[in-house]
């Protein structure tokens, strides 16, 4: 199964810290020999945690991790042929430069004549010369972190670990690195699995991003496909920018959302409700009787090399990028490119929820508990004196049963009164949708409820959720 | 009237004229005269040809040295797990950990005589073993507090990245933790080294007759030998100055060599 190039792979990993909260849950990823591997996501993702399980500072609390197809995972972090630059360098303050890079030389008993050539070649690869005799404490940030790789890479490692190497580094110098770092993976040939949080460095330097939200990979794929074919609505808002709408598809590569039909690549069966996503370089201004949509600019913001302009249309926003400014107010249309828009089924499982019925013929989920009119669910049923009656009168045996509960995030609504909705959690995503935003909303047992609200929220707001019960679908299951 | 900052000092600048500074020149008149009322460097000259003074010096820097030592040996590794080990609340830890130091030490010291004389029978038999153990007992959270500090400010990173360049636990120990935490033992060391020099309080209560810095100046006033008495307090004063310098001198260095990290 493990083709001969996979130097490493991680099975169904799982990593919590305490039994409730999984930091990474059932992970699966290959990587192969020779390749720039980024894993990228927001923080708290999980990404540094891999990285760590990778280089032997964690262990994972199931699953294995194989090198060249033998489970390393218990490890210790010098048995493995790995080496790790941290984010804060962690240069041995202690040590002058030359006993920083020849630390690990001097562990494995390499002769002195050795440990000269190979910390001076390494030296040389950071373009560091003749700093050996140096303190730690004379070098810029920059400088330290290319120490830092120095004292990595000269141990010849089969895989080196980054773990987001350049984030205390300034704008500049961090452009410079990185273009550096990509140079360096060309020449050792070695296997880098770098860190970061940051999109456009992923773009930039990976073979391969994978890329990484709540603890699972969200998607992998070269920065290419991850960016013009994201595989979900949390891709395409991280990475890079996106106008994101709720709609369904009308025919064979016809797809409708904004009230408007559009033409578009991607294909799925009539009716499937769908999520579309439009890149603002792809949405293209054209005169208003040359557009699919009409709509009226409202905000023009230089950007440095473009003007980014925000287009009203009815009530939805778009995004849009222009080489020249265009003036508030002005009437203008749009128009999309088939392959401009990226279309992704609507993830049925959603705010699907199961829960069981009691004693009281309550229904009882994991969060809260309603009264369910249970004659619905029962053909023909009727209660009488506190149990269910089925239509030829027989006693139903309700306790036990197990209904699912459904409702459609278009029809709740956040509040922050923890009373006035049925469940209350923190916001852990925000999605924008042109003219409303798409929040989860996650409970203290770990539930996550999909809910859409006008209004904007912030990342870890708590907040209920307000659901009309007349908005909520049983179904008995099973 | 504003109060300045210097006008706040004032009170403080009175104490230390009435109660430090004049019995100082004072123990400084009497050192460098004589019974005559001379200028003198006689009693200088005695103290280092009396075999019993120059015998006391010995005895109390052995004394210290002994204290010293083992507390570091226990203090290292406690204030190592308090500072790294997997505990939610170290400080809280650290605090039932000094805790004892609230209590007068003659009470300390009194109770402990009761676990040593249960173990040894008389403890007149052991005098400075008793006396190293009790100094030690009295002491030890003077040398876990500074080590504590300096082992918790410790970067993590540091010392992962060692044991990923192929270190062992023991090599990460004597290659990185102990130099890197120097400020800390310094100062535990100067913490613990010099009041340990003079407390003949302890000798005292563990029936060890031997004479120590402290109880030396003691029996010279007592037998109003003034001028000999005050000598010995200004040549301890002088040795006291001059380790304190020279651990401050040591210390500022390693926090030089420190500075590294923190950008």
């Amino acid at each position: 199964m493990s083709e001969n190039n996979t130097i490493i792979e991680l099975k169904n990993i799982s990593k919590s810290y305490d039994k409730e909260t999984m930091v990474i849950d059932n992970l699966n990823l290959e990587i192969k020999k020779g390749e720039f591997v980024t894993l990228l996501g927001p923080s708290g993702c999980g990404k540094t945690t891999i990285l760590r399980m990778i280089g032997g500072f964690e262990t994972p609390t199931e699953g294995e991790i194989l090198l060249h197809g033998e489970d390393i995972s218990k490890l210790p972090p010098n048995k493995r042929p790995i080496n790790t630059v941290f984010q804060k360098y962690a240069l041995f303050p202690s040590m002058n430069i030359y006993d920083n890079i020849a630390f690990g030389l001097k562990i494995k008993k390499l002769d002195k004549k050795t440990i000269d050539e190979k910390v001076k070649k390494a030296l040389e690869i950071v373009d560091l010369e003749g700093f050996e005799k140096r303190g730690v404490a004379t070098l810029s940030g920059g400088q330290q972190q290319r120490i830092a790789i120095a004292r990595a890479i000269v141990n010849e490692p089969e895989i080196l670990l980054l773990d987001e190497p350049l984030g205390a580094l300034d704008y500049k110098m961090r452009k410079e690195m990185q273009l550096e770092l990509k140079e360096m993976h060309r020449e050792l040939g070695i296997t880098f699995i770098f860190v970061t949080h940051d999109q456009e460095e992923a773009l930039t330097m990976s073979d391969k991003i994978v890329v990484m939200a709540d603890g699972k990979i969200q998607q992998v794929g070269t920065p290419c496909q991850v960016y013009d074919t994201p595989s979900n609505v949390f891709v395409a808002d991280f990475i890079g920018e996106s106008n994101i709408f709720n709609g369904r598809m009308v025919g064979s590569g016809k797809v409708r959302f904004c009230h408007t039909d559009f033409e578009c690549v991607d294909d799925y069966p009539v009716d499937t409700k769908i999520e579309a996503m439009i890149r603002p370089e792809n949405v293209h201004i054209v005169k208003p009787s040359e557009g699919m949509l009409k709509g009226k600019v409202y905000s023009s913001i230089f950007k440095g090399i473009y003007y980014e302009i925000l287009i009203m249309v009815g009530k939805y926003e778009f995004t849009a990028q222009s080489q020249k400014e265009i003036p508030e107010d002005t009437e203008v249309g749009i128009s999309i490119d088939p392959d401009g828009i990226h279309v992704v089924p609507y993830n049925i499982h959603k705010n699907h929820f199961e829960g069981v019925v009691d004693e009281e013929l309550d229904v009882k989920f994991v969060d809260f508990s309603m009264k369910v009119d249970l004659t619905k669910l029962f053909d023909g049923a009727t209660i009488k004196e506190g149990a269910l009656y089925g239509k030829n009168g027989a006693l139903i045996e309700t306790a036990g049963k197990k209904i699912d509960a459904y409702f459609d995030p278009e029809k709740s609504d956040l509040s922050d009164n923890p009373d006035e909705g049925i469940v209350q959690g923190h916001i852990i995503s925000i999605i924008y949708k042109g003219d409303h935003y798409s929040y989860i909303v996650r409970s203290s047992n770990e539930i996550d409820y999909y809910a859409d609200d006008d209004y904007l929220w912030n990342i870890g707001d708590f907040v209920s959720v307000v659901i009309p019960e007349e908005s909520i679908e049983y179904t008995l299951m099973g | 009237m504003k109060f300045t900052r210097s006008k706040l000092a004032i009170p403080y600048i009175i104490y230390m004229v009435l109660f430090v500074v004049l019995p100082l020149l004072v123990v400084c008149y009497y050192a460098f005269t004589g019974d005559d009322g001379n200028l003198t460097i006689d009693n200088f000259r005695n103290f280092f040809t009396n075999s019993k003074t120059m015998g006391t010096l010995f005895y109390s820097l052995v004394i210290a040295s002994a204290t010293t030592v083992l507390c570091l040996l226990l203090a290292y590794p406690t204030a190592y797990i308090l500072a790294k080990g997997p505990f939610k609340r170290s400080d809280v830890l650290l605090i039932l950990f000094v805790m004892p130091m609230w209590i007068n030490f003659t009470l300390r010291i009194t109770a402990l005589k009761e676990v040593l004389s249960m173990l040894e029978g008389n403890l007149a038999l052991h005098p400075f073993f008793n006396t190293v153990i009790c100094m030690t007992y009295d002491f030890m959270p003077f040398m876990v507090m500074p080590l504590y500090t300096s082992l918790s400010k410790l970067d993590d990173n540091v010392l992962e990245a060692a044991a990923d360049l192929g270190a062992k636990p023991w090599q990460i120990m004597f290659k990185l933790v102990i130099p890197m935490s120097m400020p800390g033992i310094i100062s535990g060391v100067t913490m613990v080294f010099l009041p340990a020099m003079t407390n003949y309080v302890v000798l005292d209560m563990v029936y060890n007759s031997t004479f120590i810095m402290g109880s030396l100046i003691g029996s010279y006033f007592s037998s109003y030998d003034w001028h000999n008495g005050s000598m010995i307090s200004v040549i301890l004063l002088l040795l006291i100055f001059a380790i304190s310098a020279f651990s401050s001198k040591l210390s500022k260095e390693e926090l030089n060599k420190k500075t590294v990290q923190g950008i």
